[in-house]
């Protein structure tokens, strides 16, 4: 037997177990090596799994033997694998991040809960993507859900983030409440769970008025998650409100794998046929995309607080990846991977920043972030090489996406979509360059001047660096991102194996 | 009566509507968490209904020296598993919910959203000043 | 030689200016000179390896998708390289004299972004496709960013921000997506002599469209209506004016301009699809227009901005015409306005460190406290204007023969009236500096006295200068090696 055969299922296990045992030990420094080395482990299991589905191959390990429809199984390509990789990735330099950042913002006998919460968190969000059972999602999103709505109310002085995760709770819960109905219905009209099963079964009964009904009521529970444009309300608060290192784990995945449940449930399991051509899921879900990233990024110009603005451009990007993926080409949804994983990186890079500078400056304000790049040198240049990537200068992971998003838009004929992809650019030089220019040419204002403003300590800007360092990496070597975006595109719009 | 034959689902549009109307329109953060937990029990006597069959019972393995007068139907028990999930998941929720309430209580002294929103207006402007006063 | 070596000297010497920063300002420079004749050396070198026949290519970076990076030396690119490290060297000289004489702050970040700028000119100078020039480009962008706002003032931030907007806004919502769907229609942005259209392969109001977006997506060209961020600019320092805002900077955009003619478009294909037809219209109006509004613009520095997008629009022009004589005139004329345009950068420096004058109106009689500065003034515009002994005269002889050839003969008559208006607009500020008699109020009593800039800056102008009149000596040299493109 080989050593590897039971990874999936460990990869989830790991740190689901580690999650009570951080509560048993009680201890902050512990239950932080507990999370950092399971993450390490967990890192490495889906490393493993990445390779091993690298050429094309599927793995679908069943649980406990029981064979696919009827028992559960975890179905994993290079989609989900890739994903996985970037969310671990993600996790552990939070979670390093997470060690110096969290003593300015929560209680020091609370850390042990934030590490748990932590690791439950990722649990949800890996299993989410691993398994290939419709209702295993359902339990995983809320297991993430619940958990991340606890780290953003741990925060101890922000007392808006108590509201903040109220308000995301309750915008969650519906969303995933409408997931679980749409699949109700899926499994009324079929019988089955398995969304490989699933996928067969709807070929049959792709006229019946339940299977529209399910898809109507997933479609909208997957937007609220993904807080795409008109449903984005919990995104902005959440993002402010939350210690930073959740912020910036959640702005790295959290949405990311509601677009993920999206790709696997509307390309894999209804297929591209039926959601797009059929249900015309694109016509709808276009327009709501192009209006999203331009009123977005309009509002993020008018921003006052760093992390607010950035919150707004994540809406913002979200709106470019959909707006890939309702392309329903190969070449679209290739697009939109690419851009989930490289502004996953570029994102958690850019809060973990904005994170060390309020550390330092205790605030969030852009109008105190005066010549910041003389106080605090390295900081502001990795987050001014994030924000270049935001923009989509060349030679940063920002220009793979907005190329393969524009190339992407011309070969299917969007040609207005590629120019008002372009044109946002425009207003994201104006979210950033207003930024850097705050950063280099204006003075320390008055009530910063007293403050001890110095470079972060090292061990945040480790694991920043490593996160700019992977997306300048991937920008200049773009085509290992490329090249299983592209596998994973054509796996996913080939269909069922 | 043709409207009522599927009473069952008549119910549980009723349920849901009603929990998403408490949701949207009330502002007191306890009755919105009640309309969530009623908006969710609709979805749990949805998935009840859908493992129902007529005549069904449920599904309890007879043993052979019974006597076995007719053929035994069983209900589906796959979804009412499955609701029981997702029951257990709507009670973890509501119970996060109503911990964050308390929280808020105890920092705002109101679980009025529009009363929170005001203090936290209020406090932004305040902070506002306080930065133009330096 | 490998071309990427010519990168490393600008690089190279940036630990150094941080490490001597503001205590050793006098080994800090010393460096840079080093560094800028290591540069000279290299391209020099290049340019008699390339002379000898050898194809000087880098390695390359695969971006992805078969995109890649890579640098390949051409007649083009080393003949700009040759001019930008050329004037790197003659513009430190002058920055010495005049940052110490101005007293300017953050003298430090200032000359490594000025080392930054000029390495990204030489992978400009050198770019092997059109990718690799966009990357340059966008480079030179971010690096003189600061140098725009280097006061730090409103005026200057707000320059800043019109600065990047335009620069890096034009390139990435025009140039990008021309440069995809080039990628996308022949599957390659490599620069091959004739070009990589298929004539076949695009229509005409295509191949419009897109000349349309690579050209006014080229903001550093300045085209009219892109033209607003140069004047803006100028409240950067003078060096920076003079090197990047009237050599490097704006010149890596018409560069641009013409390798994409040259190599991308190919002469061929612009000529059957008549692509270029509505562009040079827009380019003959930036040249007489350009030259109207410089007459009425008082500040030294903004007229000289508004002299520099008419004669930028030349060069646009001479590409335009799309024949091999008028892209030598262009080529050419990068040169000849390069040495002319910075020597009267130079000047007007000089003037605002020595007696702290910007408008033009206050020039009067300022000929007997600067006579050198001026005397090299009035050769400079003479250059520009385009009479013999200087440089300037060939550069647009070349260029109206290229209209000829083209057929467009109304070209040539646009040339002739803006000379006239070169004139018109040049030529008074020395007349007023050398026969007006100073205003006599206050304390002016001692205008008769020579009141010259620093010798640093002098020596730089006398440089340059001469640079103006020897090269119209020696144009077959260059014009030797523009035969080769």
């Amino acid at each position: 037997m080989p050593y590897n055969i039971h990874f999936p299922a460990l990869l989830i296990v790991l740190p689901l177990m580690a999650a009570p045992l951080c509560v048993i030990v009680r201890h902050s420094f512990f239950s932080w090596l507990i999370a950092v080395v399971v993450n390490i482990c967990v890192v490495l299991f889906s490393v493993s799994l990445l390779l091993q589905v690298i050429d094309g191959d599927v793995i679908r390990y069943t649980l406990g033997g029981w064979a696919a429809p009827t028992g559960i199984e975890y179905y994993i390509d290079t989609l989900n694998a890739v994903l996985m990789v970037v969310i671990s990735i993600i996790s552990f330099f939070s979670l390093i991040y997470s060690k110096a950042s969290i003593q300015a913002e929560i209680a020091p006998q609370r850390y042990y809960l934030f590490y748990t919460g932590w690791l439950l968190c990722l649990t949800g969000l890996l299993g989410i993507v691993i398994t290939g059972d419709a209702f295993n999602v359902f339990v995983f999103l809320e297991i993430s859900s619940l958990s991340m709505y606890m780290l953003i109310a741990l925060g101890k002085e922000r007392k808006q983030a108590l509201l903040a995760a109220f308000r995301y709770l309750i915008m969650g819960s519906v969303g995933a409440s409408f997931i679980l109905l749409g699949i109700g219905f899926l499994y009324a009209a079929t019988g089955t769970l398995n969304m490989s099963d699933l996928a067969l079964h709807l070929v049959d009964a792709d006229q019946s008025r339940t299977v529209i009904v399910g898809f109507s009521f997933i479609t909208v529970g997957l937007l609220i998650k993904s807080a795409i444009f008109p449903v984005y309300s919990w995104l902005p608060n959440a993002y402010q409100y939350a210690p930073s290192a959740v912020t910036a784990f959640l702005a790295g995945t959290a949405t990311k794998v509601s677009l993920y449940v999206f790709l696997r449930f509307f390309f894999h399991v209804f297929g591209s046929e039926y959601s797009f051509a059929e249900m015309l899921l694109g016509k709808i879900l276009m327009p709501l995309a192009i209006v999203g990233f331009f009123a977005m990024s309009i509002v993020a110009i008018f921003q006052t607080d760093i992390r607010r603005l950035l919150a707004y451009s994540s809406i913002a990007q979200i709106g470019y990846m959909f707006a890939a993926v309702s392309m329903a080409t190969e070449a679209g949804v290739a697009a939109g991977v690419i851009h989930i994983i490289n502004h996953a990186f570029i994102k958690t890079a850019l809060f973990i920043a904005v994170g060390c500078i309020a550390y330092r400056l205790g605030s969030s304000r852009i109008a105190d972030m005066g010549n910041l790049i003389a106080l605090m040198p390295w900081t502001a240049s990795a987050f001014i090489i994030g924000g270049l990537s935001l923009i989509g200068v060349p030679l940063t992971a920002g220009f793979v996406s907005k190329w393969y998003l524009v190339t992407a838009a011309i070969d299917s004929g969007w040609w207005s979509i590629a120019i008002m992809v372009l044109l946002s650019s425009l207003m994201a030089i104006m979210y950033i360059g207003k930024i850097i220019e705050v950063f280099c040419f204006r003075k320390t204002t008055e009530n910063m001047k007293g403050a001890d403003v110095k470079e972060a300590p090292l061990f945040m800007l480790i694991p920043l660096w490593a996160l700019i360092i992977i997306s300048v990496y991937t920008g200049i070597n773009g085509s290992i991102v490329v090249g299983t975006a592209e596998l994973a595109a054509s796996q996913l719009m080939g269909g069922m194996l | 009566m043709e409207f009522f034959a599927l009473y069952n689902d008549w119910a549980v549009i009723v349920l849901m509507m009603a929990g998403f109307y408490i949701m949207i329109a009330r502002h007191n953060l306890v009755k919105k968490i009640l309309g969530l937990s009623i908006f969710q029990t609709g979805i749990f006597y949805f998935y009840v209904g859908l493992g129902k069959v007529d005549g069904g019972t449920a599904p309890i393995f007879i043993e052979e020296n019974e006597k076995l007068t007719e053929a035994v139907i069983y209900s589906n028990p796959l979804p009412h598993v499955l609701i029981l999930t997702a029951i257990v998941v709507g009670v973890a929720t509501m119970a996060v919910g109503l911990a964050l309430i308390v929280r808020i209580y105890e920092k705002y002294g109101s679980i009025e959203e529009d009363e929170i929103q005001a203090i936290d207006e209020q406090e932004q402007i305040n902070d506002h000043n306080g930065h133009a006063d330096h | 030689m490998n071309p990427l070596v010519t990168l490393l000297p600008p690089l190279l010497v940036i630990p150094f200016i941080i490490f001597f920063g503001e205590r050793q300002k006098n080994i800090r420079e010393l460096c840079i000179f080093i560094a800028g004749g290591i540069l000279l050396v290299l391209n020099i070198s290049l340019y008699q390896n390339f002379l000898d026949g050898q194809t000087i290519v880098s390695g390359s970076i695969t971006l992805f998708d078969g995109l890649k990076l890579y640098l390949k030396a051409e007649p083009l690119g080393i003949l700009f390289a040759l001019l930008a490290s050329f004037l790197w060297i003659v513009t430190t000289l002058y920055s010495i004299g005049y940052m110490r004489g101005h007293n300017e702050k953050n003298q430090t970040r200032f000359y490594v972004c000025f080392a930054i700028a000029i390495a990204s000119v030489m992978a400009a100078a050198y770019a092997g496709n059109l990718l690799t020039l966009f990357v340059a480009y966008e480079a030179i962008t971010l690096s003189t960013f600061p140098l725009v706002t280097h006061s730090g003032t409103e005026k200057a931030k707000r320059a800043g921000r019109i600065y990047l907007g335009v620069l890096m806004g034009g390139s990435i919502v025009l140039l990008m997506p021309a440069i995809i769907v080039i990628w996308w229609i022949t599957g390659s942005v490599d620069f091959v002599s004739g070009g990589v259209f298929n004539e076949s392969e695009v229509s005409p109001f295509w191949a419009t469209l897109l000349l349309m977006l690579i050209v006014f997506g080229t903001g550093k060209a300045a085209l009219m209506p892109f033209h607003n961020w140069l004047p803006n600019a100028m409240v950067a320092p003078t060096p920076v004016s003079a090197l990047l805002h009237a050599v490097a900077v704006v010149k890596t955009g018409v560069f641009l301009i013409i390798k994409v003619i040259v190599y991308i478009f190919g002469f061929d294909f612009i000529a059957s699809t008549g692509a270029a037809d509505i562009l040079l219209v827009f380019a003959a109006g930036t040249i007489l227009l350009a030259s109207l509004i410089a007459m009425t613009k008082d500040n030294l520095k903004e007229r000289l901005a508004y002299s520099t997008i008419s004669q930028l629009s030349y060069i646009v022009m001479a590409a335009l015409i799309a024949n091999t004589l008028a892209a030598q005139g262009a080529a050419l004329h990068i040169v000849s306005h390069a040495f002319g345009k910075i020597t009267l950068f130079f000047c007007a420096g000089a003037i605002m460190v020595a007696l702290h004058k910007k408008a033009i109106s206050e020039l009067d009689g300022i000929g007997k406290q600067m006579p050198y500065t001026m005397t090299a003034f009035f050769i400079a515009a003479i250059s520009i204007i385009g009479l013999p002994p200087l440089i300037g005269v060939w550069s647009k002889l070349v260029i109206a023969e290229g209209a000829i050839e083209g057929g467009q003969l109304w070209l040539v008559a646009v040339l002739i009236i803006s000379s006239l208006l070169n004139i018109a607009y040049l030529l008074p500020i020395p007349i007023r500096a050398f026969f007006k008699a100073a205003p006599i109020e206050g304390d002016n009593y001692q205008a008769c006295e020579m009141q010259e800039a620093p010798l640093a800056c002098l020596v730089a102008i006398a440089i340059t200068t001469l640079g103006c009149i020897v090269l119209f000596f020696q144009t077959h040299t260059i014009s030797e090696l523009l035969s080769l493109i």
